[in-house]
């Protein structure tokens, strides 16, 4: 080989001294701004969390006070749309139903989101036997139907008849959907753990647990994240057919499933106590799904 | 369906005595949201049977923008041909309506591309992509259209042919690939071919395969041939005139002797500085400081001052014009004489 | 190729047991009472428990439960459902209507995400296609729970335009609104991945071959794009019909379908384990086939993978 190296005349034009992470979510950060969609999805997300966190700011009703004698009056005396077959207050029960319907969707996610991430990571990290074993454990879930599967683990953790069902609904939906979540993980590491950037840091005698949390998470965390914004949405609609089946939240819990499932039998007469839920319930599955695309198209380069 | 061949010598405007192909002042811009790219500006370009042109440049100096436009296969948007003709045999392509230029296409102007793994359809077998030339152009029936996809296999060379027709893309190798690819370009029996860097992806002695088949058959039809490289060594065997692009124009055309001998623009002369030679062993590397410009961003006057070893004021201010130095040699350059050394 | 199958089938071995036992320790395993489970909330007498013990091994060990299970599954034995029925036989029953309904809905949805979506992808960000992003992200969000009750409320009652519920015999008329409603499930995704593969593979190298060899837009799209694209939906498609006949259940008990889905949870709702069980197994099985038959479409139609 030759001993002479090459000095180069050449001035080296400006590399960027941040990452690549963060050019990435910066990126991102301006796409999504200019998005209309982001926004409108945005605002909504803001209106929900509200009315879960402090439903007193949007009524003054008390959704549990249910008098049998106002059994399907019609709107009047405060009530916006009226009263449902027990004379509860349509539009204080919506309202408050945000609240579990937020909190359910959003353990759920949760748990889901953990799972998937450790069974992801691990996965698409170790590869070989450890990926096989986990893979078919993921198999075995997404064998199982998901409705199915949910009703009859839901059942079973909630057999205490005096429960809301509130624990049991959490972890069934969060036991039951991590597997996109950890799919998406996976090949997000195996293709990050092929890039260069990995291999140097291994070089340089990276750990594995070093390599997995400081290098190649960051960078599959993006359709990961996509993926938890639309699960977060799916879990929300979940709940809802859960308790829509009676599995899901029961006893005095409030709940946009319950209501709809109390609302149908009595739908020819009065459609308000089965439509107004159902606007709400559709508005914030749209809403999250709604930032979900919009948070993935802000990260994909492929649509710059 | 009926045979195009006679359809394509229908054409309004065709002489078979004007020159093959010829291109004036081609200007192609892309519109983009970060502004508009000057891709190509003003670029001209002759070609005559048997003859090759090699169109030599950096990435992104406006080549591969060129041979598109000359197809007619520009993404439109963003790609946009604002100004110049595209004239084969004195029929402007650019004028015709969409379907008559489609019927050159192929049958007169074929084009073979880079990398024939991702340029072969993955879910079609070789032959079936090698017959639809034949389907779909001269009507021709599936079994006949069969044997002629396997006659031309034998044409690139490919052993075996009769059993590889029917393999697909992914099952041969890089080379064998880059052959169905000539085979399905020379289907039509094109008078001209444009090679959009044929080689780059293959390992070096797959290149010299390709490049002498690439000869030979130029030779047996007496076809033109544009090949668009940014390897100057490939250049010097197969060429018979070069043209050296920057910044989306040419600024220098030579025969390929007289360029490598005495080149008359200043990046030219860089670019054959810049090659390792084995006799020079023992000294540091010719470079060209800095880098292309940004085609959003092409300086004004000469696009190449700001890295070039002869500019003067007049570079900034002043796009070069072009000089005829020679019968057959132009350069744009201010200072041709210094570079050429007279 | 045949390795590829061999591989495939050990796979669905495998996951098929690992499913039904989830589900069997789901309905059986650590509770107090097994016997309770079985009979759920009725109360048993002793010679009850007796033919219950002989029938199901209750008093061994969970794992021999679930072995003599599996046994009488392979053998076709479902058991009998705690109303006195076998399971098989309500199986029969129920089937016919859920495969009919299921497939009802996958043709509609195919037909529609497919159309749609070949166009949208051709000309993203068109009229066309905005429209049909914004009406696939609202069929998206809105939940079963949602769409089922309200259509049967508008169109079955309100409008009339079609009968609010069907029966066995349901005729397609009758299976329309609701097939359409199930379609819902998975017309969307099917949509957008017709439309982004269109898409990108518009966007890919052969597609400029194609051009460049002269051919015509329709025969670009219609013969080379549209192969490359719609393998990822066909396959898509595939998976979707097994997916649709197990989440009708919620179609099923808004259109007082008798399915499969309505009769499962029905079991489910009165706590009859063994039909439960029974029924889940099957749909396990049939899950698991349609995906195996799914993959190896998928070899038939991408050649890249056929020699793996």
């Amino acid at each position: 080989m030759s001993d002479n190296n090459v000095v180069s005349t050449v001035e080296a034009p400006d590399v960027p001294s941040e990452g690549k992470l963060s050019s990435l979510a910066g990126d991102a950060w301006l796409e999504l701004r200019s998005r209309k969609i982001f926004w409108i999805a945005a605002v909504l997300v803001v209106v929900i969390l509200l009315m879960a966190l402090w439903p007193s700011l949007f009524t003054s009703a008390d959704p549990r006070d249910c008098v049998l004698a106002r059994k399907h009056a019609g709107a009047g005396g405060g009530a916006l749309f009226g009263y449902d077959f027990q004379g509860c207050d349509v539009y204080a029960k919506t309202v408050y139903g945000a609240r579990d319907s937020l909190l359910v969707g959003i353990s759920a996610t949760l748990i889901a989101g953990l799972i998937g991430l450790v069974v992801g990571l691990l996965a698409g990290y170790f590869g070989g036997w450890l990926d096989a074993l986990l893979s078919r454990f993921v198999d075995v879930v997404l064998a199982i139907p998901f409705l199915l599967g949910a009703i009859v683990l839901a059942k079973r953790l909630a057999s205490d008849p005096e429960s809301n069902g509130l624990f049991a609904v959490i972890v069934t939906l969060g036991v039951l959907g991590w597997t996109t979540a950890a799919r998406v993980m996976r090949s997000a590491v195996i293709s990050a753990k092929n890039q260069d950037y990995v291999t140097a840091a291994r070089m340089l005698g990276a750990s594995p647990a070093r390599l997995m949390l400081r290098h190649i998470l960051p960078n599959s965390i993006s359709p990961f994240i996509v993926v938890l914004t639309v699960l977060l949405g799916i879990n929300i609609a979940g709940e809802a057919t859960l308790s829509y089946l009676g599995v899901g939240l029961k006893g005095d819990a409030i709940s946009w499933g319950l209501a709809i499932a109390e609302a149908g039998p009595y739908a020819r007469t009065v459609a308000a106590p089965l439509v107004w839920p159902s606007i709400f319930l559709a508005a914030t599955v749209l809403a999250f799904i709604m930032l979900g695309d919009a948070v993935r198209d802000a990260f994909d380069p492929k649509l710059r | 369906m009926t045979d195009i061949r006679a359809q394509v010598d229908a054409l309004p405007g065709l002489d078979p005595r004007a020159a093959l192909l010829e291109v004036n002042d081609l200007h192609v811009e892309f519109r983009t949201r970060d502004g508009v790219a000057r891709a190509v500006n003003g670029v001209d370009l002759r070609l005559s049977p048997g003859e090759t042109l090699a169109v030599l440049g950096e990435s992104g100096c406006g080549k591969s923008v060129t041979a598109q436009a000359i197809m007619g296969i520009l993404d439109t948007p963003p790609g946009y041909v604002t100004r110049g003709e595209v004239r084969y045999r004195g029929v402007d392509l650019l004028r015709l309506p969409e379907k008559e230029r489609r019927k050159v296409r192929a049958n007169r102007i074929a084009m073979i591309f880079q990398d024939a793994l991702s340029a072969l359809n993955p879910v079609y077998t070789v032959g079936f992509q090698l017959a639809e030339q034949f389907r779909v152009h001269r009507g021709m029936s599936r079994k006949d259209a069969k044997l002629r996809a396997i006659d031309l296999l034998d044409q690139v060379r490919i052993p075996d042919a009769r059993r590889r027709v029917d393999d697909y893309p992914h099952q041969l190798s890089g080379g064998m690939r880059q052959r169905v690819m000539i085979a399905m370009a020379l289907a039509l029996d094109p008078e001209v071919l444009i090679a959009d860097e044929p080689t780059t992806a293959l390992d070096v002695t797959v290149q010299a395969q390709i490049m002498s088949l690439l000869a030979e058959l130029q030779r047996q039809r007496d076809m033109g041939l544009i090949l668009i490289t940014h390897d100057m060594g490939v250049v010097a065997d197969v060429a018979d005139r070069i043209a050296v692009m920057y910044a989306g124009k040419v600024v220098e055309e030579a025969p390929v002797h007289d360029i490598y001998a005495y080149p008359a623009h200043a990046y030219t002369k860089a670019l054959l500085e810049s090659i390792p030679r084995l006799d020079l062993k023992g000294r540091p590397l010719n470079v060209i400081r800095g880098l292309p410009p940004a085609l959003t961003d092409i300086p004004i006057g000469c696009a190449f001052h700001p890295r070039c070893a002869y500019a003067r004021e007049i570079c900034r201010l002043e796009p070069a014009p072009t000089y005829q130095i020679a019968p057959r040699r132009t350069a744009s350059c201010h200072f041709v004489r210094e570079v050429l050394g007279v | 190729m045949f390795r590829y199958i061999v591989r495939r089938l050990l796979q669905m071995v495998l996951t098929f047991f690992g499913a039904t036992f989830v589900v069997y320790a789901l309905m059986f395993a650590n509770v107090d009472d097994p016997y309770q489970v079985l009979a759920g909330e009725r109360s048993l007498t002793e010679s009850q428990r007796t033919g219950l013990n002989a029938r199901y091994h209750l008093d061994d060990g969970f794992f021999t439960q679930y072995w003599h299970y599996v046994k009488g599954l392979l053998t076709g034995d479902l058991g009998q459902s705690l109303t006195g029925r076998p399971i098989s036989e309500m199986l029969s029953q129920a089937w016919p209507v859920t495969i009919r309904l299921a497939l009802f809905a996958i043709v509609i949805a195919a037909v529609v995400a497919v159309g749609a979506g070949v166009l949208s992808g051709i000309r993203r960000g068109g009229a066309f296609d905005t429209v049909t992003l914004v009406l696939t992200l609202v069929v998206l969000a809105m939940p079963i729970v949602v769409l089922a009750p309200l259509a049967q409320l508008v169109f079955g009652i309100q409008l009339g335009w079609f009968p609010p519920t069907a029966t066995r015999d349901a005729n397609l008329y009758q299976l329309l609104l609701p097939a359409l409603v199930l379609g819902t499930l998975v017309v969307a995704t099917e949509l957008r991945v017709t439309r982004s593969s269109v898409a990108e593979n518009l966007r890919a190298d052969y597609v400029r071959t194609a051009r460049a060899k002269g051919l015509a837009p329709k025969r670009v799209i219609g013969v080379h794009v549209l192969r490359n694209s719609l393998i990822p939906v066909i396959t898509l498609i595939g998976v979707d019909i097994g997916a649709l006949m197990s989440g009708a259940v919620v179609t099923e008990g808004v259109f007082n379908i008798p399915g499969v889905g309505f009769n499962l949870f029905r079991g489910i709702r009165t706590e009859d384990g063994p039909l439960v069980v029974g029924f889940v197994s099957v749909l396990v099985i049939v899950f698991l086939v349609i995906n195996l038959i799914v993959d190896l479409l998928y070899a038939v139609l991408d050649p890249r993978i056929r020699y793996e």
